[in-house]
Parts: C-alpha cells; structure tokens; sequence
C-alpha cells in the first residue's frame, strides 16, 4: 500500500515543485488517488482469494458449492414437473397416436389381404365358369355334330336304299316290258306270218304250227 | 481481467441470482439456472402437447417431430433393455428431452444472459445419481440381494474372483461419476473453447494491422459452433443410452 502510494505520489509532488513546496497542496490529490487505488486493490484481492460468494467472478464458478442448493432445488422442481407432466399427460398421448395408426395400418392391410383374395376368388370362380362354359360348347358342339352327322348317314342310307329300290323296280319293269315285248314281237311275227300264209296260200295253219315253226327259225338263224 | 469480467471464458457459467429466495434453511433463489431449466421445461411440455393436439392419423409436421423423439427414444429403450425396459421409458426420455433441450438452449447467444444448465457438475451428478438410484433400487427390489451378482462375472475361474469383483465394483461406482463427468465436461470444455476463438476475433479487430487475421478465428468459431451443436445433441444421446445400459443391468440382473 504505501509502496503503491508512493509511485502515486511522485509525480504530483514533482508537480508541485516548480510552485510551493508546501504539502497540504498534495492533500485533495493525494485523497483523489488514494481510493481509487484502495478500491483496485481490494477488487483485486477478492478475486484472486475468494472462490465463494455470489462475486460475478469468482474462481471457476461450477465448483462454486454456494450455488449446489439453489441448483438442485430448482433441478428437482423442473425435472419433476416434467417428468409428471411427459409421463401422465404428453407421452400416452404420443403412444396412442402412434398405436392407433400401427392399428390402423394393419386394419387396413388385413382389409386389403381379404379384398385380394376374395378377388382372386372370383378370378378362379370366372376362369372355371369360362372353362366350364368351354368344355360344355365343344362338348354340345360335338354332340351336335355327331347327331347331325349320325341323321345325315341315316338319311342318306334311306335316300339310297330308295334310290337302289327305285333303280331295282325300274329295270325289273324295263326287264317286264322288254319281256312283253318280245312276247308280243312273237305274237305279232305269228299273227303276221299266219296272214302271210293265208294270203299266200289261202290255207289256215294254226298259231301252234306257226309258233313252232319260227321257234325253229329263230332258233336256226 | 480481474474487474472486466466481461471477456473472461468462465464467465458464462457464473450463477446469477435473479430473485432470492429461501425454502428449509436452503437458498432457493431463483436463478438464471432456474431460468433456463423453468424455459426448458415450458418449451418441452408446449411442444409435446400442442403439437399433439391434433391426434392426426397423418401427422402434421410438428406432430411428427413429436413421434420421431418418442418412437427414438423408444427404440433406444428396447434396443438396450427389452421389452421389460419399456417402464422405465418416461424416465429415459425426460432424462434424454431434458438434457437435449438445456443443451440446445444454451448454443443460443443471448448477451449476458445465455446460461448452460448442463455445464454444471451439480446438475449433471444430480442427473447421474438419479439414474443410478434408480438402478440400485429396482435391481434390489426386482433380484433382492442377488443383484450383487451383477459385480461376480460368470463363466471366470473362482481364483480369479478376488481381483475381478473389485474392479466390477470400482467400475459400477465410476458410472455416475463418468456420466455426470462427460456431460459437464463436454458442454464446459465447448463453450470455453466457443469463447476462446470468438474473443480472438475482437483481439485481432482491436490489433491494427492484425486485424486482417480476424476471419481466421470468426470461421473457426463457426466451425465449432457447428461442432457445438453436434456434441450438445450427441451428448443427451449418450447419456439416455448410458441410462439404459445400466437400466440393463437392474432389469436382467447379472451378466
């Protein structure tokens, strides 16, 4: 301190010099310098001392064990209030948003998994219909053709035994015609050679004579 | 530097009393401390409940920023401790938001006001010793005295017993301690560093010719800002997971 006063001192003295000697000059700056030095020192002596008290700059303030209490009252205050609050009120509800969407979702897929299969039930009961559908019109398509086919066969067996009966009476009546007349050719050979005789000769000969005699002609010609 | 307090590093973390106030013979003044974890508090239980106020099937954005921190948290809880874990899920992510959020606040810049609860070993081993009191009583109130079992590895030759189970001891009555001591470190160390560099750019401004170097230390202090941000939010990370760790152990007894 007095070290510190003195070097205050030296130029106000020297100051004062050149004019009075005197030293009750000095006194209102000697006082002028005198607390603020007082005041430096003192703050200066806190702060490299004391690492308690409430000083804004005290040592290294988180080992400052005055400010522990203050700290974890209000540590404890906050943290339960939150943790009440989170844990009763904020997460359940967060928790059933997130459920009821998962329940959701998964509503949703088993809807979707029903409708899938119940389409692709469908799809099998269609594609049976349509192969049914086809089995059965090629099988009405073969029936069909194979009545048809079996009536034509019929019908043509009919129509030619027809025609052959037709055929077969037609040459037996050419046949009987034909008979008839070469029977009738004889007859009318006989009836005309037996006027040519009778002409001729002026004789009768009977139509047995006759017949025989051109049986006997025909038969050498 | 003694009388302007202003520029000096640990300033930041110094406890100013607000409203001074007395609760049992304790000073329970309200404090910036107070203050940050009275915000953090607010901030938290506004978001979570406005935002979820809706109950949207398809949730609005703010909605899923609510679901993303739960079904995260969640997941942690189940990855570390199973489905028996879930209990304790309340506590994992109060731990985790709480911790998150006062991390977060304190990277804003607000002059002289901006605190870090978090940079505070008081906080930190309150946190710590929560957690780890828990552990102790569940695990004695689930497995009785056969939670001791938890410091006798299993399948290890019994000579060597007399050497393993007090290092199992020593390493259980570390965990508050590391975990505690990481948080407050980390969010300590950080913002020293953030003020260090971001005061070398008033140095250099105040230097003359020097001042051309200014730029060097402004990009640093937004690369450790940046850094900052990183480490404030990876830190509450890792002190939910340490908390589920060693919830493990209180749920499924010995290892």
């Amino acid at each position: 301190m007095a070290n510190e006063s003195d070097t205050q001192h030296a130029p106000g003295t020297t100051a004062t010099k050149s004019g009075d000697d005197h030293t009750t000059q000095m006194s209102p700056a000697d006082h002028a310098q005198h607390p603020a030095a007082d005041h430096q020192k003192k703050e200066m002596h806190t702060s490299t001392e004391a690492h308690g008290g409430a000083h804004n700059d005290v040592g290294f303030p988180p080992f400052n064990a005055e400010t522990f209490a203050p700290q974890l009252i209000w540590l404890a205050l906050t943290f339960t209030v939150l943790y009440l609050i989170l844990s009763r009120i904020a997460l359940p509800r967060i928790g059933e948003i997130i459920e009821e969407r998962e329940d959701r979702i998964q509503r949703d897929l088993e809807t979707a998994e029903r409708l899938k299969s119940e389409t692709e039930n469908a799809l099998n009961a269609y594609e049976k219909a349509l192969a049914d559908a086809r089995s059965n019109a090629s099988e009405i398509a073969k029936e069909t053709r194979e009545k048809l086919s079996g009536e034509v066969d019929i019908e043509r067996k009919r129509v030619d035994a027809e025609i052959n009966a037709k055929v077969a009476d037609a040459e037996t009546r050419i046949a009987e015609t034909q008979q008839k007349a070469l029977a009738s050719v004889n007859e009318i050979a006989g009836d005309v050679a037996k006027s040519l005789v009778s002409k001729l000769t002026g004789t009768d000969v009977s139509a047995d004579e006759i017949q025989a005699a051109l049986k006997a002609a025909s038969a050498n010609s | 530097m003694a009388s302007g307090g202003g520029h000096s590093p640990i300033e930041q973390f110094v406890i100013k009393e607000y409203v001074p106030l007395e609760a049992f013979g304790f000073n329970a003044s309200f404090t910036n401390s107070s203050l940050y974890m009275v915000i953090a508090v607010s901030l938290i239980t506004g978001f979570l409940i406005l935002s979820t106020k809706g109950r949207a099937l398809v949730p609005t954005r703010m909605q899923s920023i609510s679901e993303i921190f739960y079904e995260f948290v969640a997941s942690t809880v189940k990855d570390n401790v199973g489905p028996q874990g879930m209990q304790f899920f309340p506590l994992v992510f109060t731990l985790f938001i709480f911790v998150f959020v006062l991390n977060l606040l304190g990277m804003i810049p607000i002059p002289g006001i901006t605190f870090t609860v978090t940079s505070h070993i008081a906080v930190t081993a309150a946190l710590a010793l929560l957690v780890i009191g828990i552990v102790i009583f569940y695990g004695l109130y689930k497995h009785g005295l056969g939670f001791f079992k938890i410091f006798v590895p299993s399948d290890v030759p019994p000579w060597l017993l007399p050497l393993l189970v007090p290092i199992e001891i020593i390493s259980f009555i570390s965990r508050p301690i590391s975990l505690s001591v990481r948080l407050f470190a980390n969010m300590l160390a950080g913002h020293i560093a953030l003020k260090i560099f971001a005061g070398f750019i008033g140095v250099l401004l105040g230097a003359g010719a020097w001042a051309i170097l200014a730029p060097l230390p402004l990009a640093l202090t937004v690369a450790l800002t940046a850094l900052e941000v990183l480490v404030a939010v990876l830190q509450a990370y890792v002190f939910a997971v340490l908390t589920c760790i060693y919830l493990n152990d209180a749920v499924h007894g010995a290892h």
